[in-house]
């Protein structure tokens, strides 16, 4: 039953409506958990700023991880040992295991709704090979990335949408969330939110809340994620005081486009292509003799901007390397890599089937985020207790931070962590039986903030330009939280951060219209990008440590001793505190630290 | 570089009308969407849709130069100056480049858009032969972007009667899915004179088509169906 008929909260005179549960965001992870609740009878509200299909999951190339065994002999254990050993340790092992052994299922799941997975000549589905994923522990590659030709997001993102439609799924397109509604007992009661088109400003009161808002990569300059992605999510919960956890952790994928940023999939490297360097050698030999050009992503980009410090990097610049793939025939990347051909001749002038692609490591995948246990739920240290639940608030896909990525993301375990997780708390929040509890009262200052910044905005009559700010943003973050990091490029990044974040509270736009104002949109963005990155920058700076994405040239080496442990910052007063790592699975031995050697 | 833009701003304007912009570019912008960047740097009030940057999410489809493409792959080298942009065609205009999708969408959804299937799933995945999958090739790479759709004259003079060619280009994806079971229900949705048949093989939306589908040849799979069940 719905109960949203439009009213007004007395409280707040915002307009109002009344949902079972909200969902902000309607990419993979947010249309995972929104088809579970619509389909068990929730009343749902499921925001995004974009038509759903636009979402950044449409444009995931290479796979998703899950051991069928389709190709040759797989196990989750094996899966589970490879994510561990990719994140460096930092990984959570109950997640991971969980993870691990629920992906088959999600999968198969997957498959049931539509999804136009590749074929086998036996009519399973195909599986790749990718970074960092091998068989028996470390022995050789194995071809667990199971593959939709290289749009595997695009046939997801679509598949989920679809199986969304026929559960009647409510969306709010061009809706974007402000801020959550939390009361003095601190449950999360709901969203303000923003209908872009009408410029209204709208109170949706619900029972539960899920945060699906996906990556923040625009906080730096050279990017593979989409202009939406500005870390909304974070900033929504950093202003309601809840910390974000191992924000210094961002993977650089190795292959974006030189000078465009756009990514060339892992899967190139999985069906056989490799990196070359100016003098034309296969120069990830030297770095991992085993895995090679499969090696994981921390690896290799850290391997390619060492070839570039010593002078070995190509074109007039020797600011990059190839990426060479002609080898492979036109027939298999016409057949398995067709989008990659059209990227390459689009943004890069070559093609592929002739000419090898100019590539750089590029900023791609925040493995830090919101923290949330197995279920979702968003939980903070409170009474001695590491993770004590946030009532009435979860979160899920590539904001939340389970962690299962730690500090390095293995390729194709982004999907599958928004498929698990996204199965997991809509399941977690399906057994709470919400529509028989009644809705909370709002507390009298709701909206009043979000409310604030935005009269704010359309008061001012001169300011700071946010594109300006938000440039110079990247710029910094950029130059001072790159690929190798150390105390003084990051010091100088606090403080340069936090000079623009002063900047941030002055901006003004001078497009007043109410009617799908972009210019306001953005604006509203940037509060979000600001704390995403102060996050990220304090985080870096505290960690004197060398560990998977986070490379300190002063702090080479893993220090387990005094950094096993995530990193959590508050926005109040820009603190820090920590917290143990899980190492414990849930029914496996542990998989303890060691070397890490690819 | 010079651009002709179409603006409409309904809270004041009466009417639309075009502006004029000069904006000088970056060598490193290399597609339309650079430069639009630019300009609405400039101009904060100019609006218009993006997000993927790559062609792949289908926000910022546009008329140019009176063909309808996406701005991020298009090539500013392969544009004529002045670059008239307008909103999409034959779709309500919100403001300036952003149309009203909703007519869209509603024909998107009216075809069924999800597999049917009822028959209890096995435990691991539904099995499809290779030959079988690549018959979804060309259908399931649709982003949706609608610029074949406000490329048809048939849609244009009855948005809400014809399913337009995205809609029945999806329609043909499930139909031609051999894991799909619901291929006489399909059809009899679209068997009627006006959601299928007003396609009259006009062929614009093949040609516009920035993924280099070809909605016209789904369509003629779709009639050569309905032939078929007649006889
Ligand atoms: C180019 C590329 C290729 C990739 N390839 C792979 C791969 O092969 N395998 C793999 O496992 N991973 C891959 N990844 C990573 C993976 O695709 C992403 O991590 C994942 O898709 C994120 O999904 P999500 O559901 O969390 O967020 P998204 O899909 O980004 O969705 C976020 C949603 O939140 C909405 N939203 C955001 N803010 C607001 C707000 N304020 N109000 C309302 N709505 C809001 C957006 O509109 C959107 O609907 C790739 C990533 C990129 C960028
Ligand atoms: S072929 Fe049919 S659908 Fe395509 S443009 Fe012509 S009339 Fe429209
Ligand atoms: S068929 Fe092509 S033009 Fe039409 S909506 Fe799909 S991708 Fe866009
Ligand atoms: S911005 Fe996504 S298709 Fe152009």
């Amino acid at each position: 039953m719905s109960l949203e008929g439009r009213s007004v909260a007395a409280a707040a005179s915002l307009p109002m409506r009344r949902f079972d549960a909200v969902i902000v965001g309607a990419g993979g992870a947010g249309m995972r958990a929104s088809l579970q609740l619509a389909e068990a009878g929730l009343s749902v509200a499921v925001l995004s700023k974009v038509f759903p299909t636009r979402s950044h999951t449409v444009a995931a190339q290479g796979g998703i991880g899950a051991s069928l065994g389709n190709m040759s002999e797989d196990h989750w254990l094996w899966h589970m040992y490879d994510t561990v050993k990719g994140s460096d340790w930092l990984g959570d092992q109950d997640a991971i295991e969980y993870m691990c052994r629920q992906a088959p299922r999600v999968v198969y799941e997957l498959e049931h709704f539509g999804m136009p997975f590749d074929r086998n000549a036996d009519g399973t589905i195909y599986q790749r090979p990718f970074g960092g994923h091998s068989a028996n522990f470390g022995d050789k590659p194995v071809q667990r990335a199971c593959a939709a030709a290289d749009r595997t997001g695009h046939a997801m993102l679509h598949t989920l949408y679809q199986r969304n439609v026929r559960a009647r799924t409510q969306f709010f397109v061009e809706w974007m969330a402000l801020d959550l509604v939390r009361n003095a007992d601190g449950e999360v009661l709901g969203v303000v939110a923003y209908e872009m088109e009408t410029g209204d400003v709208w109170i949706l009161q619900s029972k539960v809340t899920v945060l699906a808002t996906g990556g923040a990569g625009r906080i730096f300059a050279a990017s593979t994620n989409a202009f939406i992605n500005t870390g909304d999510g974070l900033g929504m919960v950093a202003r309601a005081g809840i910390p974000l956890e191992d924000m210094e952790f961002w993977q650089f994928h190795p292959t974006g486009v030189a000078g465009a940023g756009v990514l060339i999939t892992e899967g190139v490297r999985g069906e056989g292509g490799i990196l070359l360097n100016a003098n034309g050698e296969r120069f990830m030999e030297r770095y991992a003799p085993n895995l090679k050009d499969l090696a994981s992503r921390d690896v290799v980009s850290r391997s390619m901007d060492q070839e570039i410090k010593e002078g070995r990097g190509v074109g007039e610049h020797k600011d990059h390397l190839l990426l060479k793939l002609d080898h492979l025939g036109p027939e298999v990347i016409m057949k398995r890599l067709p989008s990659i051909r059209e990227i390459a001749i689009k943004f890069a002038n070559v093609d592929p089937i002739r000419e090898p692609i100019p590539v750089v490591p590029t900023i791609h995948y925040q493995m830090g985020g919101i923290p949330t246990n197995i279920h979702g739920q968003v939980v903070v240290p409170r009474d001695g207790h590491h993770n004590t639940p946030v009532p009435g608030l979860y979160a899920v896909g590539e904001c939340a931070c389970v962690s299962v990525h730690g500090a390095n993301r293995l390729g194709t375990n982004s999907l599958l962590d928004l498929l698990v997780f996204g199965h997991s708390a809509g399941g977690h929040i399906v057994a709470q039986n919400y529509p028989a509890q009644a809705h909370r009262d709002l507390p009298r200052d709701a909206g009043d903030a979000p409310r604030a910044r935005l009269a704010r905005l359309d008061a001012a009559t001169s300011g700071e330009s946010v594109p300006e700010i938000a440039n110079t943003l990247r710029k910094v973050m950029q130059s001072h939280c790159g690929v190798f990091r150390n105390q003084e490029l990051l010091a100088e990044g606090v403080s340069k951060v936090m000079a623009i974040a002063e900047q941030v509270a002055h901006t003004a736009i001078k497009d007043k219209s109410k009617v799908f104002n972009t210019a306001r949109v953005e604006a509203l963005e940037l509060d979000n990008l600001i704390e995403t990155a102060k996050a990220t920058v304090v985080s870096a700076e505290a960690r004197h440590e060398s560990r998977g994405a986070q490379a300190r040239s002063d702090y080479p080496e893993r220090n387990d001793a005094d950094w096993l442990k995530h990193t959590l910052w508050y926005r109040d007063g820009n603190r820090l505190d920590y917290k143990p790592v899980n190492l414990k699975p849930i029914s496996v031995d542990s998989f303890p630290p060691k070397a890490r050697t690819y | 570089m010079k651009f002709r833009i179409y603006r409409y701003d309904p809270e004041k304007d009466a009417k639309p009308y075009y502006q004029d912009y000069d904006v000088a570019l970056a060598p490193t912008d290399r597609m339309l969407l650079d430069a639009l960047m630019r300009l609405k740097a400039q101009d904060d009030s100019l609006a218009f849709r993006r997000s993927c940057r790559e062609g792949v999410c289908g926000s910022d489809a546009m008329n140019i130069n009176g063909k309808n493409g996406l701005a991020c792959i298009t090539n500013l080298k392969d544009v004529k100056e002045p670059v008239e942009l307008r909103p999409l065609p034959g779709l309500p205009v919100v403001r300036d480049l952003i149309v009203d999708m909703s007519p869209f969408f509603k024909q998107y959804h009216s075809i069924k858009p999800y597999l049917v299937n009822d028959t209890p799933p096995p435990e691991k995945e539904r099995l499809q032969s290779p030959e079988d999958r690549e018959e979804l090739n060309g259908l399931y790479e649709c982003i949706l972007c609608a610029c074949c759709t406000t490329a048809c004259p048939s849609f244009w003079w009855n948005p809400d009667k014809f399913v337009g060619p995205a809609g029945l280009l999806n329609a043909y994806r499930f139909i031609a899915d051999s894991r799909d079971q619901d291929l006489e229900a399909r059809l009899d949705n679209l068997d009627d004179p006006y959601r299928l048949f007003r396609c009259y093989t006009i062929m614009n939306c093949t040609d516009v088509c920035p993924k280099g589908l070809n909605p016209a040849l789904a369509i003629g799979k779709i009639k050569g169906l309905m032939v078929k069940r007649a006889v």
